[in-house]
């Protein structure tokens, strides 16, 4: 059967090596759509409780590290690109070039993992941790000198705002003529913590968390993919594991692209 | 959905036995530096106070680069119709699930009151 | 799709019986070609034996509820014995039993025959999802051995999060039994679109291929959001997130949101595949053309959408919003009409048609009566206000026994006994499966007939006493359940023995026109000498009875056998 097309890489019960590369590839997007839907829910979580409660996404975002986060944001970026160029240069070829760009994007993603690691040491030590862990030192005060050292000033009530943004203070409207609601919720915010702020802890590490464990998968599966480039498997005629590889991790550069203005940039 | 056999006919071998378009390298590049100034810009909006505007601008930029890695870095630009139906299906019944259930909590919330629920906070 | 022919086998005449021959079964020997197997076919026969063992399981657990409801108060259990009990029942049943079902065990073996292909797109993928199905299972089974759950198999918060049951073992089962499920879901949908033969477009493909590619949908969607929830439930008890936690800022009605977009699309899953045996069965045993065939295969899709936009139905007293009540009880009605669509195209197709009674027809009439039932009681049901009455009463508890056991049950008893010939290449006997299949419908309705009784009286459900007044009820439901018990034995019993020395079956032993019949039963491992040519799949007219045989064969077109006696056979074997 396979003999007729001399190829060894064509399943028994495929006709063409195409009708395989395209089942395969359209399995692939199914699976992606799985994932999409898997973080679906962690996003429906993230959109009740900020549509519910803005005042405690406004308050408690600025614990995050904008700086960290864009840098992370251009680091994955960054793999997505060398990974693109890596399946171009699998379909081209181009052996040696194959080699060192999935190195590339695996030490892209290494970098990744050890800035967040970065990332979530700061809470940890903090206390910004999620639900029933979360124990701010912070709000009373009493920063980490380690965050102090490396001016990572959490911006409290005692702490100018402006360390971190540049959103001006609110002036101070007379009590009786403030206008309820969700806009003098959300300014009340910057001054005082509002409720619940472990909400926000809580769905930061789910879904960084999650992220996380997928970055971690998608460097399994490059290194696989790295050690059978190094064997020399891949080609002109037979690149698909690398071209779904590929896939695989330009979704986990997609939900970051989201991650990052959802998490970090709050207005 | 057409025939398996038409669309695999008409695909046709190209690129050394491929079906797979290869992306030229031009392209890969220009993608990557558009990602680029899309996150610049993307952190810079949000310094310019636009109230509830931020979200969708910062949200519509996303989607902007995620669009630019789908169609170029994952080919689906040059892919196969219903690859790109399977994973917009995805993103529609994400975008249902969400709006419901903010719909429905957004409709539910005010009427919580303290205290009233075991476990619930006074 | 050119035609390979396979040197190493010797090719049969499509109507002979192939065992003691070379057949997927005798091919290779040893455990280890078991376990290790890529044959979708052997794939198929692991998984039915594993669900068996869970229907068994989950089967005992109903018979401990069923004795202990026979009086008030304690009968054979306490309270929390009986909690776990049901917990128990519901979810093997549900996430081991139901949802696996059909598609891995009928499906898995029928859906590449049915395409003439050799084996779904991704074999390996396949092994895995069952590999996947087992470790599920294990966890499943080790919560219940390390002292059960009670929760019930909703797993709604807050109480999930504060029970001292083994919750987290339970969901985690259950999580990995969703991978194996979106597995599943992924090879049909890939083999559907990929392995279609020459001359199979999408409307010359046989309904059970559109029932499972409906399912295959929902799998894939709607899983994903059950793995997320019950990843944040095992997050919620091991870490405490507070996502569905009040005390903690969190919110439980959200819990009920995600737990119901999927597992109302699962009610799908499980309903789906078993209207596609009905189109098959209903057609070959009236032996006439299906009607309305396009309607049917797009109310498959229809329903299989529709399924995703009415969750709220199950939350009318959860604390969701008006709004959202008024728009899922509006957009529950809605999905009553691709069923009912379904339904009087069957009912068509048997309209003049010479019906032949044979076990899985007597499934087809049982689902669509039990069917029937179940989807009007489930309007009741949907009906807001009327909603709040019957609530968490026996009626509900009715209600969706009537679609999973009376429809989905009944129809992968159907699929079973109408697939049982091909898989095993024995034939049962009749007569006794006939009178197990009456019994199945004459117990099953006295089981859960009188509990729409008790339950529009008031009975609540999930509680081990009652009061005095439903005595009557449980008693009748409980002598019912023994009846189905027995035929359920019954049933076992002549299986085993079909295995053992049953008479060997012709290779198309009903006249059936789709594909899996034109190759020797029990199959080779590449399930056809040559691929074969798809035609109209519900041309059974054109299949006739040779006494020669002993099975039918193709009349006029292309003889697929030598000789063909033209009379048309409506007797059964």
């Amino acid at each position: 059967m396979s003999a007729e097309h001399h190829d060894a890489h064509l399943a028994h019960h495929f006709d063409t090596p195409i009708q395989q590369l395209e089942s395969g590839k359209l399995g692939m997007w199914i699976f992606l759509s799985t994932e999409i839907l898997l973080f679906g829910g962690l996003f429906c979580a993230y959109a009740v409780y900020r549509s519910n409660h803005p005042e405690i996404f406004v308050y408690a975002h600025r614990f995050l590290d904008t700086r960290l986060g864009a840098i992370n944001t251009v680091i994955l970026i960054g793999s997505s690109f060398t990974m693109a160029w890596a399946v171009r240069c699998a379909q081209l070829g181009k052996q040696k070039a194959l080699v060192v760009l999935l190195g590339v994007t695996i030490l892209c993603a290494c970098g990744f993992l050890g800035i967040k690691a970065v990332e979530y040491e700061h809470k940890w030590k903090d206390g910004l941790l999620w639900g029933k862990r979360y124990k701010a030192k912070t709000e009373h005060g009493a920063h980490a000198p380690a965050a102090k050292a490396k001016g990572l000033l959490p911006p409290t009530a005692k702490v100018n705002p402006e360390v971190k943004s540049l959103i001006p203070l609110p002036a101070e409207a007379p009590h009786g003529l403030a206008a309820p609601g969700h806009a003098a919720r959300a300014e009340h915010a910057a001054m005082e913590a509002p409720k619940n702020v472990q909400t926000f802890f809580s769905i930061y590490f789910l879904m960084t968390g999650l992220h996380g464990i997928h970055v971690i998968a998608g460097m399994v599966v490059l290194s696989w993919m790295l050690l059978r480039a190094i064997r020399g498997e891949f080609g002109p005629a037979y690149y698909t594991p690398v071209d779904l590889a590929g896939l695989y991790w330009h979704v986990v550069d997609l939900i970051w692209i989201y991650l990052f203005p959802l998490l970090y940039l709050i207005h | 959905m057409s025939d398996s056999y038409s669309e695999a006919a008409a695909a046709g071998p190209e690129h050394g036995g491929s079906v797979s378009h290869v992306v030229p390298m031009k392209v890969l590049i220009a993608v990557w530096a558009a990602l680029l100034v899309l996150t610049i810009l993307t952190v810079a909006a949000i310094k310019v106070d636009l109230g509830s505007l931020n979200l969708w601008i910062a949200m519509a930029i996303a989607t902007l680069k995620a669009s630019l890695v789908v169609l170029y870095f994952m080919h689906m630009r040059y892919d196969r119709p219903f690859n790109a139906i399977v994973f917009v299906t995805a993103l529609l019944f994400v975008m249902l699930f969400v709006s419901i259930a903010m719909l429905d909590s957004k409709a539910y919330e005010p009427e919580l009151v303290p205290g009233y629920a075991p476990g619930m906070p006074k | 799709m050119e035609a390979t022919s396979f040197e190493a086998v010797t090719p049969l005449p499509p109507s002979e019986n192939a065992l003691g021959r070379d057949n997927y079964l005798s091919r290779t020997h040893g455990l280890r070609s078991w376990l290790f197997t890529l044959d979708h076919k052997r794939i198929a026969i692991m998984y039915l034996v594993s669900i068996l063992a869970s229907f068994f399981l989950g089967g005992v657990s109903a018979l401990l509820i069923r004795t202990e409801l026979l009086g008030p108060h304690k009968t054979i259990m306490d309270a929390k014995t009986y909690n776990q009990m049901f917990t128990l029942h519901g979810a093997v049943m549900i996430f081991l039993f139901i949802i696996p079902g059909i598609p891995a065990a009928l499906g898995n073996f029928v859906l590449p025959m049915m395409l003439g292909a050799k084996d779904v797109a991704f074999p390996r993928l396949n092994l895995a999802s069952y590999y996947l199905w087992v470790i599920g299972a294990l966890f499943a089974v080790l919560s219940i051995v390390l002292g059960g759950v009670d929760t019930g198999w909703t797993f709604y918060t807050p109480y999930s999060t504060t029970t001292n049951s083994n919750v987290v073992l339970l969901t985690f089962g259950a999580f990995i039994l969703g991978f194996s499920s979106i597995f599943t879901g992924m090879n049909f949908i890939v083999s559907i679109h990929k392995l279609r033969p020459k001359g199979m477009t999408w409307f010359k493909m046989p309904l059970f291929l559109w029932g499972l590619y409906g399912t295959a949908i929902l799998q894939v969607i709607a899983t994903p959001v059950l793995a997320i929830t019950l990843l944040l439930l095992i997050m919620e008890r091991a870490l405490g997130v507070g996502i569905f936690d009040p005390a903690l800022g969190g919110d439980p009605v959200l819990y009920q949101h995600f737990f119901w977009f999927y597992s109302h699309p699962a009610v799908y899953i499980m309903i789906l595949p078993a209207m596609g045996i009905i189109s098959e069965v209903v057609s070959v045993f009236s032996r006439k053309h299906i009607f309305g065939y396009r309607m049917i295969a797009l109310s498959s899709i229809a329903i299989a959408i529709l399924s995703f936009l009415v969750w709220g139905h199950h939350m009318f007293v959860s604390g969701q919003s008006n709004l959202a009540g008024l728009i899922f009880s509006f957009l529950t009605f809605m999905v009553a009409i691709p069923s009912a669509i379904k339904v009087f195209n069957w009912l068509a197709t048997m309209y003049k048609g010479s019906i032949w009674l044979a076990t899985p027809m007597i499934y087809v009439l049982s689902f669509l009566v039990l069917f029937g039932i179940g989807g009007l009681t489930g309007l009741f049901l949907g009906a807001l206000a009327v909603n709040v009455h019957l609530h968490d009463t026996y009626f509900v508890v009715a209600h969706f026994h009537y679609v999973m056991f009376g429809g989905t049950m009944i129809g992968f008893l159907a699929g079973l006994h109408y697939w049982w010939p091909k898989m095993f290449g024995r034939m049962y006997n009749e007569r006794m499966a006939q009178i197990t299949a009456i019994l199945v419908f004459i117990g099953f309705n006295t089981t859960f007939f009188v509990q729409f009784v008790a339950g529009s009286k008031g009975m609540p459900r999930r509680s081990f006493n009652y009061l005095p007044e439903f005595r009557i009820y449980n008693q009748i439901s409980t002598i019912g359940s023994y009846l189905l018990g027995l035929a359920f034995v019954m049933m076992a019993v002549y299986l085993v023995r079909s295995l053992i020395s049953g008479k060997p079956a012709p290779a198309n032993p009903w006249g059936s026109a789709t594909l899996e019949w034109q190759t020797a039963s029990p199959p080779p491992t590449e399930n056809f000498a040559h691929s074969p040519e798809a035609g109209d799949p519900y041309d059974v007219e054109a299949w006739t009875w040779d006494e020669k045989i002993g099975g039918y064969v193709k009349s006029g077109g292309t003889v697929t056998s030598g000789a063909t006696v033209p009379t048309v056979g409506t007797a059964g074997a």
